[in-house]
């Protein structure tokens, strides 16, 4: 048997190490937990590329794996961060936040410090401090002095460098450049501690202001105060249970939907909102699918000429990209210089306040939402028309029944089935339409008697946007619960679709 | 049909034919007003649908050159949106390549192979795309902020966080794919594989050549998905360089900076193309799918 190059195998080998060395590189960063996901990804793709029996797998790996990775975790995930603190006053997790503590210095008192000059030397600049007590002197490299990024630098005696200093540069200069110097941490040969700017003529050394100890309490060294970390909190908490900044991550519990469910400050809002989400999507879908609908009916009417560019015409909403149409009318209702009110001004001598007033800011999104969906239900609609056949309206002519008889008794009753389960799921996706919200209204007009920024048109998930990411508190655990609640909705509108769906099939058979 | 028809017959007609029209210019009129305003000198002149003057000067401005206003002040552009575009277009292509890599070779296994768990995995693709990612906002944006403290390549504000955060949108082109595989005849590569060819051979050099057609629907499909999405594009991009356009477009309308007449030129030079790409992938799709539909 002959030896043959294959590719196959070396190729396995080489990612799998490139793989683990990424791994170990993720581990040294402290993500033990991006680490460990990744490392079970390099385990099962390499059990899958390299057994036999998992052949149809090689296939499907890549796109399962980013499908679970992407989609399904983030969902689990913002089901975990539900049950925690995060927020911008608890954004790191405990070990960053410890760090941070243990990373502050002070200046203590019995601290050495230093005299320190500037000096120039071409465009860049040298620094000397000077022991005065003990007589001696160190000097640096040149230094540009042009970034505030942390550096540091180390020096050299004086003498032997033997370098000529100039004459030290005027405070001016060392004022002008304060923010660069604060950015230096100097270090003297044979000497561990370090040194930062302390003052305009001196640079003395600093330590860490805090101390662990065994039982992972902080000692302050500066006031001997003793700070230990509160596990249901979620901040370092002194003796007397002041809380210092910056506060970790810790779960806790039911206290998230506990606020949503039973708060009243809280619950309130949250109800409007739901209430809104569901009369908006319904009426959306309502409106669409009628006036698709009809336009359909329109179509399939064969006394209709010109059908084809009328279509073509009323297509075209669908057609643009959603997030430009969303913006042309948001520039159209402008209260003041938007053309729709120009118009019914001009007409009407009215100026409608679109966005302040929030029942015409319902009524405007209701608008510009069905403008933006009737053309699906139409293209929809049309296709079950064309499936009725021609006979039962020939039938009914013979009879003597009019459009309306033929509407009601014989196309909406055979075209309602098959659509129910699409107009339950535009119902959901309705239901979540972020974008037509955040882009053309943002929420707003708000509430004003609510503790949370919350909007009268804001539906559920624009509402848990804004408590995430626009809120000054930046509450990602609570907008994580909430997703979570809308999480629920959305799976029982999709059994009730389900339902739906199979009722139609079975019955089409 | 050989029925007699009434006197009302007529009014009907015409009554539909002026229904109709008037629905049209309520629905044209957005399209025909931005295009005026585009034109119209300023970003806050009032005036007809037909522009008295016209003025190139937002047209300029989206283009990214600036212009000499009237007073002798020289007006710079804004907002890069040609960067914008170019951001947009850039992302789509390559997110609309990995959606398209993952899914055909995806949609191969559940057409013609047999393993266990196939049935459950196929329903979880149709389930997981009734939860939209708006759901998940603040998770996406936890992972990715973690991910960037490692790989600043892939963290926040970087376009590659996108297109990890796009390559897992694969369900509804897995199921559309399969759909379009089970219609060509298996027996073509059957008798591939009698010949000697190995199953990828099979899959590459057989059955994705007469599954082109719903490769481009599926390729210009997640483009657009791509290119329109706003939710997840808005959480993950922030410094201006980096926006799509989705997310940038929104800048130009600010109450405190109103920038109507520079945002329609904008949003005709950006929304014209993907309008294009869109009646072209519908065109397509039905071409693509009953082409498929006679070969099966």
């Amino acid at each position: 048997m002959k030896f043959r190059l294959r590719p196959g195998p070396a190729l396995l080998v080489f990612v799998l190490l490139a793989a683990l060395v990424i791994v170990t590189m993720v581990y040294a960063a402290g993500q033990t937990l991006l680490a460990g996901t990744m490392l079970v990804i390099t385990a099962l793709a390499l059990w899958i590329y390299s057994a036999a029996r998992t052949y149809a797998w090689r296939y499907l790996f890549p796109g399962i794996a980013a499908a679970l990775i992407f989609v399904v975790f983030p969902m689990v995930y913002t089901m975990a961060i539900g049950f925690t603190n995060y927020s911008s006053r608890n954004l790191l997790e405990f070990p960053r936040a410890t760090q941070y503590f243990l990373d502050e210095v002070f200046h203590g008192g019995d601290g050495a410090s230093y005299a320190f000059t500037l000096h120039e030397d071409g465009p860049e600049f040298r620094l000397r401090l000077e022991d005065a007590d003990a007589a001696r002197a160190w000097v640096s490299g040149r230094l540009a002095l042009a970034t505030t990024t942390p550096l540091e630098v180390k020096l050299e005696p004086q003498g032997q460098a033997a370098i000529a200093l100039g004459e030290p540069a005027p405070l001016k200069t060392v004022i002008a450049r304060q923010k660069n110097l604060q950015a230096l941490t100097l270090r003297l040969p044979g000497n561990d501690s370090k040194l930062v700017m302390t003052g305009l003529r001196q640079f003395g050394a600093v330590q860490p202001l805090y101390k662990r100890n065994a039982d992972g309490s902080l000692l302050n060294q500066q006031t001997h105060a003793l700070l230990r970390p509160n596990m249901s909190s979620g901040f370092y908490e002194t003796e007397a249970g002041e809380r210092l900044q910056p506060g970790f991550q810790v779960g806790v519990g039911w206290a998230n939907y506990q606020r949503i469910f039973t708060d009243t400050a809280f619950r309130e809002p949250f109800v409007r909102i739901f209430v809104w989400t569901v009369v908006f999507s319904a009426l959306t879908v309502f409106f669409g699918a009628a006036l698709g609908m009809f336009l359909a009916v329109l179509f399939n009417w064969d006394a209709l000429r010109f059908k084809g560019l009328y279509r073509t015409l009323l297509f075209l909403p669908y057609a643009v990209p959603g997030f430009i149409s969303i913006l042309v009318f948001k520039g159209l209702f402008n209260n003041n210089f938007g053309e729709i009110n120009l118009i019914l001004d001009a007409l009407f001598g009215i100026k409608p306040a679109w966005f302040s007033d929030p029942l015409l800011a319902k009524a405007m999104l209701l608008i510009v939402n069905v403008w933006l969906g009737y053309p699906y239900m139409m293209v929809i609609c049309s296709g079950l028309i064309k499936a009725i056949p021609a006979d039962l309206y020939e039938a009914s002519a013979v009879a003597g029944a009019g459009p309306f008889t033929n509407f009601f008794r014989i196309t909406l009753p055979l075209i309602l089935k098959p659509l129910t389960p699409l107009l339950i799921s535009a119902f959901a996706f309705n239901f979540n339409n972020f974008v037509l919200i955040s882009l053309l209204t943002g929420g707003r007009p708000d509430f004003l008697d609510t503790s949370v920024p919350a909007g009268t048109t804001d539906l559920l998930v624009s509402y848990t946007y804004r408590i995430a990411f626009q809120d000054s508190g930046q509450q990602f655990g609570l907008a994580a619960a909430i997703s979570t609640v809308i999480f629920a909705m959305v799976a029982a509108i999709s059994l009730v679709q389900m339902r739906f769906t199979r009722i139609s099939k079975d019955e089409s058979r | 049909m050989a029925i007699v028809l009434d006197k009302s017959h007529r009014w009907r007609v015409i009554a539909a034919h002026a229904f109709l029209i008037g629905l049209i210019a309520l629905v044209i009129f957005p399209f025909l007003m931005i295009l005026s305003i585009s034109l119209r000198p300023g970003n806050f002149a009032a005036g007809s649908l037909i522009p008295e003057t016209i003025s190139f000067e937002h047209w300029k401005l989206a283009l990214g050159i600036s212009y000499t206003a009237p007073d002798g002040r020289l007006v710079k552009p804004d907002f890069p949106v040609l960067l914008w575009l170019w951001n947009s277009v850039k992302v789509a292509s390559l997110t609309a390549l990995i959606t398209l890599t993952l899914s055909t070779t995806a949609a191969y296994a559940f057409a013609r192979m047999k393993f266990r768990g196939k049935q459950f995995a196929l329903g979880g693709l149709m389930l997981m795309q009734m939860f939209p990612a708006v759901l998940a906002l603040v998770a996406i944006f936890a992972i990715f902020d973690r991910i960037g403290s490692v790989f600043p390549f892939f963290g926040i504000d970087s376009h590659a966080s996108l297109l990890l955060a796009y390559s897992g949108g694969i369900a509804l082109h897995v199921w559309t794919i399969k759909g379009y595989y089970d219609t060509i005849p298996v027996e073509i590569e059957e008798a591939a594989k009698v010949d000697g060819a190995t199953p990828w051979q099979a899959f590459r050099l057989v059955l994705l050549p007469m599954a082109l057609p719903i490769l481009m629907v599926v390729f210009l499909l997640a483009f657009i998905g791509a290119i329109i999405e706003y939710p997840v594009a808005s959480v993950l991009l922030h410094e201006e360089a980096k926006l799509t356009l989705a997310v940038g477009s929104k800048l130009f309308l600010y109450d405190q900076k109103y920038l109507w007449g520079d945002f329609a030129a904008a949003a005709i030079l950006s929304g014209l193309p993907i309008t294009l790409v869109f009646i072209l992938a519908q065109k397509w799709m039905i071409s693509g799918l009953t082409a498929g539909g006679i070969k099966g």
